[in-house]
């Protein structure tokens, strides 16, 4: 259905709100087949909302949503269901069940979606372990991991089905600069390696420009520039530039919405 | 003005509320029911391992607190028949009233508020903080449907086993009003059984377990439901447990108490 060139990808005039507060305006946002993207952009502006639109964990106010040519929002269960296998995602707290164990975390996915033997399933679960350097943890508890072996854990998940897109919420925060660097290397193989996919959203600018093809900087709901590493570095876009290079923003005060929402009662 | 149409207005929003957890709740039914009869034609199958691992949380696990509840209940029905009917020299009725009030209420009344207490906040607080620490977001764009996963288990377990705990409830409640009466009564207790046995008819039992059936259902989706609308982390899932237990004990009284009307007119 999708040709070589339709990106895996696509999104257009997104609207995401909260209640009556409007969090995406309209993005349009479009990922090809084998690149990795970084979505970088201040607290509060957006990109864990946009990730979950992408996921399908959200339905879109307004816009469109489509992930390997399926628009999720119009899919029917089956064709949901043949995406979502397609796809892996590690959250930013690992998100791994915690009433099961390391190796069945990973073989979850496996054990739900193929008719594989036990044998086979746990040969490829621990071979997943072993790409992230957790080879021979399959029997410890998610409680009982650090917070980078939980990371990584969560990543072996998001690849057990050897997914074509793969989507990295916030992979480097809390962790010491050489895991993070190790989990960078680790996402550089997997596109390398595996031919993945990747979108990775992220706070962290180096980690951003070692690994990113692109750069999507989003900023209180929009998007302000999808370009290269360097185009991202040389833009004179101010609020990219405050960004990148750590200033504190300047806030222009509106006078009459700060009367207003002091004096405003409870919705 | 604002002071009338404030509790008014206060009100509104708790039926809507009200009204739209109730919907929610049948959703979820339906949805489960569904994913139990039809889960495997669309790749989402109910795993008989996961239910009956529930089975024996649910079941398995509350056998020897039930029985031991049940028993009390049983003795205690004894020694307040007897000494309300002795008051009309009615003695002789004791057998017939501790077997009928056994069968088609407090049997199936204290097994649903006891399960309600272990597993209905169980429920919700497994699946509040699995919806807190993003679990439930992981299942689904596992392509795992959570409502799948989690709530059509223990639906089905909740369904079998309620009734089945009623059904020993009533037994041993029985045999605990025997062991009590006997003595008073002039009779053994292997008489007071076999002359409950004759007594009894097939409705009496059946009208305890209907009642457990519904029981099941309303703990689940309470359990369930209030587990998927936790927010506000860690103390969110507190509140829900409380929030569940006390919701399916509110609906099994009043529930039991409808169904009695209309049962026994
Ligand atoms: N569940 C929610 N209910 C209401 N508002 C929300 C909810 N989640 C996020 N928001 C609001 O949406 C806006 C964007 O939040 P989002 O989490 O997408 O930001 P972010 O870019 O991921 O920030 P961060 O880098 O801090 O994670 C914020 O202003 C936030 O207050
Ligand atoms: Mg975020």
């Amino acid at each position: 259905m999708t040709s070589a060139s339709a990106p895996l990808i696509d999104v257009t005039k997104l609207e995401a709100w909260y209640g009556r507060r409007r969090i995406l305006n309209g993005v349009d946002f479009a990922v090809n087949a084998g690149e990795i993207r970084v979505i970088m952009g201040g607290s509060g502006s957006g990109k864990s909302t946009l990730l979950r639109h992408l996921l399908g964990l959200h339905k879109p106010r307004s816009g469109t949503v489509r992930l390997l040519g399926v628009d999720i929002a119009r899919a029917s269960e089956r064709e949901l269901l043949a995406v979502r296998r397609q796809i892996g995602v590690s959250f930013q707290g690992g998100a791994l069940l915690t009433s099961l164990s390391v190796g069945d975390n990973v073989a979850l996915p496996l054990r739900e979606h193929t008719n594989l033997d036990e044998a086979t399933i746990r040969i490829m679960s621990r071979l997943k372990l072993e790409v992230v350097n957790l080879g021979g943890f399959q029997d410890l508890m998610p409680a009982q991991l650090s917070g980078g072996m939980v990371k990584r854990a969560a990543l072996a998940r998001a690849i057990a089905m050897d997914p074509k897109l793969l989507f990295f919420d916030e992979p480097s925060a809390g962790l010491d600069p050489v895991v993070s660097a190790e989990l960078d290397e680790l996402i550089l193989r997997l596109r390398d390696a595996l031919r993945m996919t990747i979108v990775v959203v992220t706070h962290e600018l180096e980690s951003a420009f070692k690994i990113a093809d692109s750069i999507t900087v989003l900023d209180q709901g929009d998007i302000l520039m999808t370009g290269t590493v360097d185009a991202v570095r040389h833009c004179d876009n101010e609020r990219i530039q405050d960004l990148l290079n750590r200033r504190p923003r300047e806030i222009q005060v509106d006078a009459d919405a700060y009367l207003k929402r002091l004096t405003e009662e409870a919705a | 003005m604002n002071t009338l149409t404030r509790p008014l207005e206060s009100l509104g929003r708790a039926t809507v509320h009200a009204f739209a957890g109730v919907g929610y709740a049948a959703a979820l039914l339906g949805e489960s029911l569904y994913f139990a009869v039809f889960g495997w034609r669309i790749g989402q199958p109910l795993r008989l391992r996961a239910v009956l691992e529930q089975m024996r949380q649910i079941g398995v696990d509350a056998l020897a607190i039930v029985t031991l509840l049940a028993l009390t209940i049983g003795v205690m029905l004894g020694i307040q028949f007897i000494a309300a009917l002795s008051e009309f020299g009615a003695q002789s009725q004791v057998v017939v009233a501790v077997a009928k009030s056994v069968t088609r209420e407090f049997g199936a009344l204290i097994t649903a508020i006891l399960v309600a207490g272990r597993s209905g906040s169980a429920l919700a607080a497994r699946i509040g903080s699995m919806s807190v620490s993003q679990e439930v977001d992981a299942l689904a764009t596992m392509g795992i449907e959570p409502v799948r996963y989690l709530a059509a288990p223990a639906l089905i377990a909740m369904l079998v086993m309620l009734p089945v705990l009623t059904i020993l409830a009533d037994a041993v409640a029985i045999l605990g009003a025997a062991l009590y009466s006997s003595p008073a009564l002039n009779v053994t207790p292997a008489a007071y059984i076999s002359q409950t046995l004759s007594l009894l008819s097939a409705g009496d039992v059946w009208q305890g377990i209907a009642k457990s059936a519904v029981f099941a259902v309303l703990i689940t989706l309470i359990g369930v439901s209030t587990g998927f609308s936790v927010a506000g982390g860690a103390e969110g899932v507190g509140r829900a447990t409380t929030r569940a237990v006390v919701l399916s004990i509110c609906w099994i009284i009043v529930v039991d108490m409808i169904f009695s009307f209309f049962l026994n007119r």
